[in-house]
């Protein structure tokens, strides 16, 4: 039976009559208080006479506890977590806003890849039409120039050859007045001769 | 204190440290009182301090206090939709400062708070309190739709209701008498098989050997204590959401 002072004092003033019937309650009901030495005897979740300071200490630890997180921890862990998830969205926005980029850049480079493509293509193209068009032109005109000198040719070998017809004819015709001469020994006139030597000749 | 004799009641017996009496009656500062300022100053020191730092990725401690806020967040969105969402701070500082009062209680020589009866009922009043002037405010009598669930067939509602009327009545005292009698009940089993250990270990080498069963089973009680420590906190909490629920949508269910 040892209580302390304070505690043996407060059972007194609350009246001995109400202590002693809430002891012998819970004395029956338990039947542990009895032996386990406490001066009032009651059990003591069930001892009513320290409620009133449990409540009261109750309502300003928690009500301060209440303040304290509704104020001051629950705003700043909200805003702890309200920043990560900030600055997880713009890391992700940029990351994606760099990969459009990326993607950008690629596709220009595409582009221009396939215009350099085109362009390298065409002057290839246009120097070909371009060599081809000057074989063509060079082979025409070495084949004009090359029929003039066949024509021309050609003319001189006619003019000869007229020319040497004509010469056949005046040697036809001396060659058969000499033979006339040698064979009757008398003279023929030379128009005679001449108009023989055409017969012959055709 | 009781002699040679392990007492696995004397633990709860409250004691005065500054005897304070106003009007006559007692106000005391007991052991009790300075472990319901210590949960305060515990929790709050550990959540203040542990995201102090602000840190951009959080090391352990600051997880902590991040992942019970986003737990509890999770569980009021959950329990009682975005409109219960007013209610945060009420059930953070609930399941925060159960949670501690019952961590703390599992410290050797600490005091339990949550272990009388009377916090425990001052706690479900308060939640049941909460509920009842919130429901009322915002819907009137419409909030009586309550007991009233929809889609029973009306000569059922001459059954369900009173039964929802009891169910609601019983309420605070099953959310306060689960609390108090789970952290009651064991914190004195755990006393009473350490105090085996001990009066066993008193009578001679039999008895040491003897000793040992309890010893067991008081470090395997002493770990599923913790968990109920976690578990009532926990439990408190959900139960404290689903009330809100009905204060924020009443005939809801």
């Amino acid at each position: 039976m040892i209580v302390t002072s304070a505690y043996a004092q407060s059972t007194t003033t609350e009246g001995a009559e109400t202590h002693d019937a809430a002891a012998g309650e819970v004395h029956t009901e338990t039947g542990v208080a009895h032996e386990g030495g406490h001066g009032s005897g009651v059990f003591p979740p069930f001892d009513s006479s320290t409620f009133a300071s449990q409540l009261l200490w109750l309502a300003i630890s928690f009500g301060l506890f209440y303040l304290l997180m509704s104020k001051v921890v629950m705003p700043r862990i909200g805003s702890i977590l309200e920043t990560r998830q900030d600055t997880i969205a713009r890391d992700l926005d940029d990351a994606s806003r760099s990969k459009a980029e990326a993607d950008a850049a690629i596709a220009a480079y595409e582009q221009e890849l396939a215009a350099a493509k085109a362009k390298g293509n065409a002057i290839a193209s246009e120097a070909r039409e371009a060599a081809k068009a000057k074989a063509t032109a060079d082979r025409t005109a070495v084949e004009v120039s090359l029929n003039n000198k066949i024509s021309a040719a050609e003319a001189r070998i006619a003019d000869i050859k007229t020319k040497a017809l004509a010469d056949v004819g005046a040697i036809a015709e001396e060659t058969a007045t000499a033979v006339v001469e040698q064979l009757i020994g008398g003279k023929v006139s030379k128009a005679e001769i001449a108009s023989a030597v055409k017969a012959s000749a055709k | 204190m009781a002699g040679d004799k392990v007492d696995p009641i004397h633990q709860f017996v409250v004691n005065k440290i500054v005897p304070i009496e106003i009007g006559g009656i007692d106000f005391s500062f007991t052991n009790a009182s300075l472990f319901m300022v210590a949960t305060l100053v515990v929790a709050t020191a550990f959540l203040y301090l542990t995201t102090s730092t602000r840190s951009l990725v959080p090391g352990r401690m600051q997880s902590v206090s991040e992942l019970s806020y986003d737990f509890i967040a999770k569980l009021l969105r959950e329990g009682a939709g975005s409109h219960g969402m007013k209610f945060f701070p009420m059930v953070f500082s609930l399941f925060m400062f159960i949670l501690t009062a019952n961590m703390l209680g599992m410290v050797p020589y600490f005091y339990t708070i949550t272990s009388q009866i009377i916090v425990t009922a001052a706690l479900a009043l308060f939640v049941i309190g909460t509920v009842l002037v919130y429901g009322f405010y915002k819907h009137g009598l419409g909030f009586l739709n309550v007991f009233v669930p929809s889609g029973v067939p009306v000569i059922l509602l001459l059954i369900v209701v009173p039964i929802e009327i009891i169910s609601f009545l019983s309420r605070p005292v099953s959310l306060s008498v689960r609390l108090f009698a789970n952290m009651l009940a064991g914190h004195i089993t755990l006393k009473v098989f350490a105090g085996f250990v001990a009066s066993l270990g008193t009578l001679g080498a039999l008895g040491i050997g003897g000793a040992v069963l309890p010893l067991i089973m008081t470090v395997a009680l002493t770990g599923l204590e913790f968990l109920v420590a976690f578990l009532q906190a926990y439990v408190f909490a959900v139960l404290t959401c689903m009330y809100l629920n009905d204060a924020v949508h009443p005939g809801g269910h």
